[in-house]
């Protein structure tokens, strides 16, 4: 209990202690410690920043999807509507080459029919006046008759 | 129970007596303990073997056992924050690391609250503070005979004096105390000058515009501000000491138990285990009270007042 060199001694000791922790221990671990906590701010932002941008990537994927279908229904209409044309056009293509078809053959049938009623116009005179010279045997005028004939034959 | 007079008054004295190293002046009579007297020739540094001769050697004796757990603590101390610095990385930190970054945080945050100026000196003072007061208040808690028993088969002296808390010694809690309060003028003069610390000690609490009363006002100023300065390291330093000196009082007074039949044996275990536990609040608080209270000083310190 006496007070004594001990308290010089401690004195000292104390001194010498804390220069050494002033020294040797605190500026490291404290250095340490700051870095450590900058980087873990550091990795919370990056983190926060990451999610962000998921986020952003999601909606922009999402958008893109919702582009891509109406985009893809677009490109299904028109689809339909230039079939739908093809087929009108097909239709009425086919419905004129009918038509040309059906005049064509038309046509063809007058023409024979003509061809025909001029075959028959130019033998029906002589048919009659074959049949009337029999009947009337040389009381006839072949010339005279046989106009009258083809004008006959004419109205036919 | 130590010594040759298992008495309980010997046996608590026996205790409470630091193992003193120190000068004995000539012609002086050491007193045997089988009654034989013996007069120093000349001056002569030994052992005490006695509480009348370590008091006899006033000044000039240092104590071994409150000096040696003390520093054999620091460095204690020492080595493992010094390989915790050594290992610091920005990494993630694991076991013993932890724990050091941990108290080093706790120190940190605690001066950051109360110390607002920049000083590269204070808060490794208060880690070391903090770190050496609570081991040597640890040694508390090691049962009283333990270490002492072990030193004196060491040493083959069952007399052997052997204190091993070392902060129930007043020259150490006294001695940090007043490194504190020196360290404490030495920054006040660094950042006021001399004659801001001077004003400091004289200026305050009362001051006048009148130059007469001031005059007279300045010795009271003065009796008033040196006797609280002074008081700041002795109560900082009595107050650790007070409370670590009662404590180890107690753990002895329930040791004395031990010996008074099977029942009040086991009556001092249990008595031990709740002060023990109890004490273990007393230690920490203690070192953590010298350590804010020693930043508080520092901040005083460092603090400039306004003039008045």
């Amino acid at each position: 209990m006496n007070i004594n060199l001990t308290i010089i001694g401690q004195s000292l000791s104390f001194l010498f202690f804390v220069w050494f922790c002033m020294k040797f221990v605190w500026p490291f671990i404290i250095s340490a410690m700051q870095e450590r906590e900058q980087k873990i701010a550091d990795g919370l932002a990056a983190a926060d920043r990451a999610s962000h941008d998921l986020e952003l990537a999601q909606e922009k994927a999402v958008q893109r999807l919702a582009e891509a279908k109406t985009e893809a229904a677009s490109i299904v209409d028109a689809a339909n509507k230039r079939a739908n044309q093809i087929i009108e056009e097909a239709k009425n293509a086919a419905r004129e080459e009918g038509d040309r078809l059906k005049a064509a053959a038309q046509a063809e049938i007058e023409q024979e029919v003509n061809r025909a009623k001029e075959a028959l116009r130019a033998q029906i005179a002589t048919l009659a006046i074959d049949g009337a010279e029999k009947v009337l045997q040389g009381t006839v005028d072949k010339k005279a008759h046989t106009a009258m004939l083809d004008q006959l034959a004419e109205s036919l | 129970m130590a010594g040759e007079s298992p008495t309980t008054i010997g046996y608590i004295q026996h205790h409470l007596q630091n193992m003193a190293y120190g000068k004995l002046p000539a012609g002086y009579a050491r007193h045997g303990a089988d009654g034989s007297v013996h007069v120093l020739e000349q001056d002569t540094w030994t052992l005490a073997h006695s509480s009348e001769e370590a008091k006899d050697m006033g000044f000039n004796a240092i104590h071994l056992d409150s000096m040696g757990w003390s520093i054999g603590l620091a460095l204690l101390f020492s080595f493992i924050f010094r390989v915790a610095a050594k290992r610091a990385s920005t990494g993630v930190p694991t076991g013993m690391q932890n724990f050091v970054e941990l108290i080093i945080d706790f120190v940190n945050n605690t001066v950051k609250d109360t110390f607002h100026h920049k000083s590269r000196f204070v808060a490794p003072m208060a880690l070391t503070i903090f770190v050496w007061v609570f081991l040597m208040n640890f040694m508390d808690l090691i049962p009283v005979d333990w270490l002492p028993h072990l030193a004196a088969l060491i040493s083959g002296d069952p007399h052997l004096y052997f204190k091993v808390v070392p902060s129930t010694d007043p020259n150490i809690t006294l001695g940090m105390s007043f490194t504190v309060f020196f360290l404490m003028i030495f920054f006040s003069i660094r950042e006021k000058g001399l004659m801001g610390f001077i004003k400091e000690l004289t200026l305050h609490p009362f001051g006048s515009k009148n130059m007469f009363v001031q005059a007279i006002l300045i010795p009271i100023n003065f009796a008033l501000e040196s006797v609280a300065m002074i008081a700041k390291p002795i109560s900082l330093g009595l107050r650790l000491f007070g409370n670590l000196y009662a404590g180890e009082m107690i753990f002895i007074l329930i040791a004395v138990m031990y010996g008074a039949g099977l029942f009040l044996g086991v009556f001092a275990g249990v008595l031990q285990w709740g002060w023990a536990v109890f004490h273990v609040l007393v230690i920490t608080l203690q070192a953590f009270v010298f350590m804010v209270l020693s930043v508080v000083y520092m901040s005083m310190a460092f603090d400039v007042h306004e003039e008045h």
